[in-house]
């Protein structure tokens, strides 16, 4: 990547659009806000540390009820385009994806804008966002459900939130060692060479799209 | 066109399958969690439970977001109102009075439970014939060393066999954190009721609804999700 390819084209190309980057930051707000709060909520000896368990709780409850949706606004509106475009990607998978993803990555790939283990990441956290809302739902208006759904949504809640954790942490740890993703998430746009070696189906789509607009 | 290089290939709808599936087996662990949880940590006893993210463990809660600390030697437990006797008890009175033993659930009305805690305290009833409680009394509020907290029961409630004014738990001292050095312990209703901390027990005419009882949760916190005193079941627990 650090001999970018001469072409005609612009050398840094749009890989997240505002609507994007805004819900990712705003993403990244929430979940940190409620992975800070369910600490305490959790380690029960560490409450107080932070804030007053009540606030702690009321921020919890917003920041999870609040979670889904700067996601669903970036969807919906007419600035959701790419955003769109990037949810059929990450949904529909070709079987060469799948393979790849089951070997781990051991085998060649022509990757999409997002690799498979981008891809199941993001499904991972959508679904997972899903069912702690649902589980979380239970817990706050605990009084409508029966005590052994209690229990379970506890179970669920508690269990999902190390994966979902987990998985944030990981999804940290590529971020900074991958400073051109990383960077991409912040001003938008990558390297068209980047693209070509960690995208090369994506940079191809974005060739036609050039050809195709300078046609008109 | 863009389009057709997305296209060229049949796809495979993972992200349908990725979020039925998270509902199936999120569905599945709501309604059946809370037995496997049961089941786990049963085979691992309350020590392992405790430390994994699945097993069984407290939560603990406090309404100001500190613990109060009170000594053992400080310690004073105020019983007045229509009482013949009004009493303060010492942490030492409280160990001189008869002892009684419980292993019973603790179940938190948000859904978590511990399994099989052992207590050791003063039962409630005891420490009331010990006071003698007047004709006209109907209730009694409890209060705590946090300031905030308080909580009721009627006469009744008080003098079932599983309510206690307990000093030991899980065969330890109680811990500050889980309400020390001297603590209530309703065995039949939810957590809440057990006040932590406690300071102060007023013998009164009506019951007056505590804390959490002000916030919404139900005077009487009866597990088995029964209203009246009439028709509890004690032994459930």
């Amino acid at each position: 990547m650090s001999t970018p390819t001469l072409t005609s084209n612009p050398s840094r190309v749009l890989r997240f659009d505002v609507a994007q980057r805004v819900t990712h930051w705003l993403n990244a707000a929430l979940f940190s806000a409620l992975i800070i709060t369910a600490i305490p909520l959790f380690y029960g000896s560490l409450f107080g540390v932070i804030v007053p368990r009540h606030l702690d709780q009321e921020i919890h409850l917003w920041c999870g009820l609040a979670l889904p949706l700067p996601l669903l606004v970036s969807l919906l509106g007419p600035w959701g385009a790419t955003m769109r475009r990037d949810l059929r990607r990450v949904s529909y998978w070709t079987r060469e994806e799948l393979a790849w993803l089951r070997a781990l990555g051991r085998r060649p790939l022509d990757a999409d804008k997002f690799n498979p283990g981008q891809k199941f990441n993001t499904l991972f956290v959508g679904a997972s966002t899903l069912v702690m809302l649902a589980s979380g739902v239970i817990l706050q208006w605990f009084r409508f459900f029966p005590v052994s759904w209690r229990g379970g949504a506890t179970f669920v809640h508690d269990t999902l939130a190390y994966l979902v954790a987990a998985m944030i942490a990981g999804h940290v740890v590529m971020a900074f060692t991958h400073v051109d993703s990383l960077r991409s998430i912040v001003d938008g746009r990558v390297e068209r060479a980047w693209a070509k070696k960690h995208a090369p189906a994506w940079a191809r789509e974005l060739d036609d799209a050039t050809r195709d607009s300078s046609n008109f | 066109m863009a389009n057709e290089s997305v296209n060229r290939e049949p796809r495979v709808a993972v992200g349908r399958r990725f979020f039925l599936g998270a509902g199936v087996l999120g569905a599945l662990g709501v309604v059946f969690g809370g037995r496997v949880q049961n089941t786990v940590s049963n085979s691992l006893g309350t020590g392992l439970g405790g430390i994994l993210p699945f097993g069984d463990r407290f939560r603990y809660y406090s309404i100001t977001g500190t613990y109060p600390k009170i000594t053992k030697k400080k310690y004073r437990l105020e019983v007045s109102g229509l009482v013949d006797r009004p009493t303060t008890f010492t942490f030492d009175d409280l160990q001189a009075l008869p002892a009684t033993e419980l292993t019973k659930a603790f179940q938190c009305v948000t859904g978590w439970r511990v399994p099989d805690v052992q207590w050791r305290g003063v039962l409630l009833a005891d420490l009331l014939r010990h006071v003698g409680v007047q004709p006209n009394a109907v209730a009694l509020s409890f209060e705590s060393y946090d300031g905030a907290d308080t909580e009721s029961l009627t006469i009744d409630q008080a003098n079932l066999p599983n309510v206690l004014v307990a000093y030991e738990m899980l065969g330890a001292p109680v811990t500050r954190a889980h309400g020390g050095p001297v603590r209530l312990f309703v065995a039949p209703m939810y957590g809440y009721k057990s006040l932590k901390w406690l300071s102060a027990i007023r013998v009164v005419d009506r019951v007056q609804p505590g804390y959490w009882e002000q916030n919404g949760y139900p005077v009487n916190g009866w597990i088995d999700g029964t209203t009246g005193p009439t028709n509890h079941n004690p032994q459930l627990a």
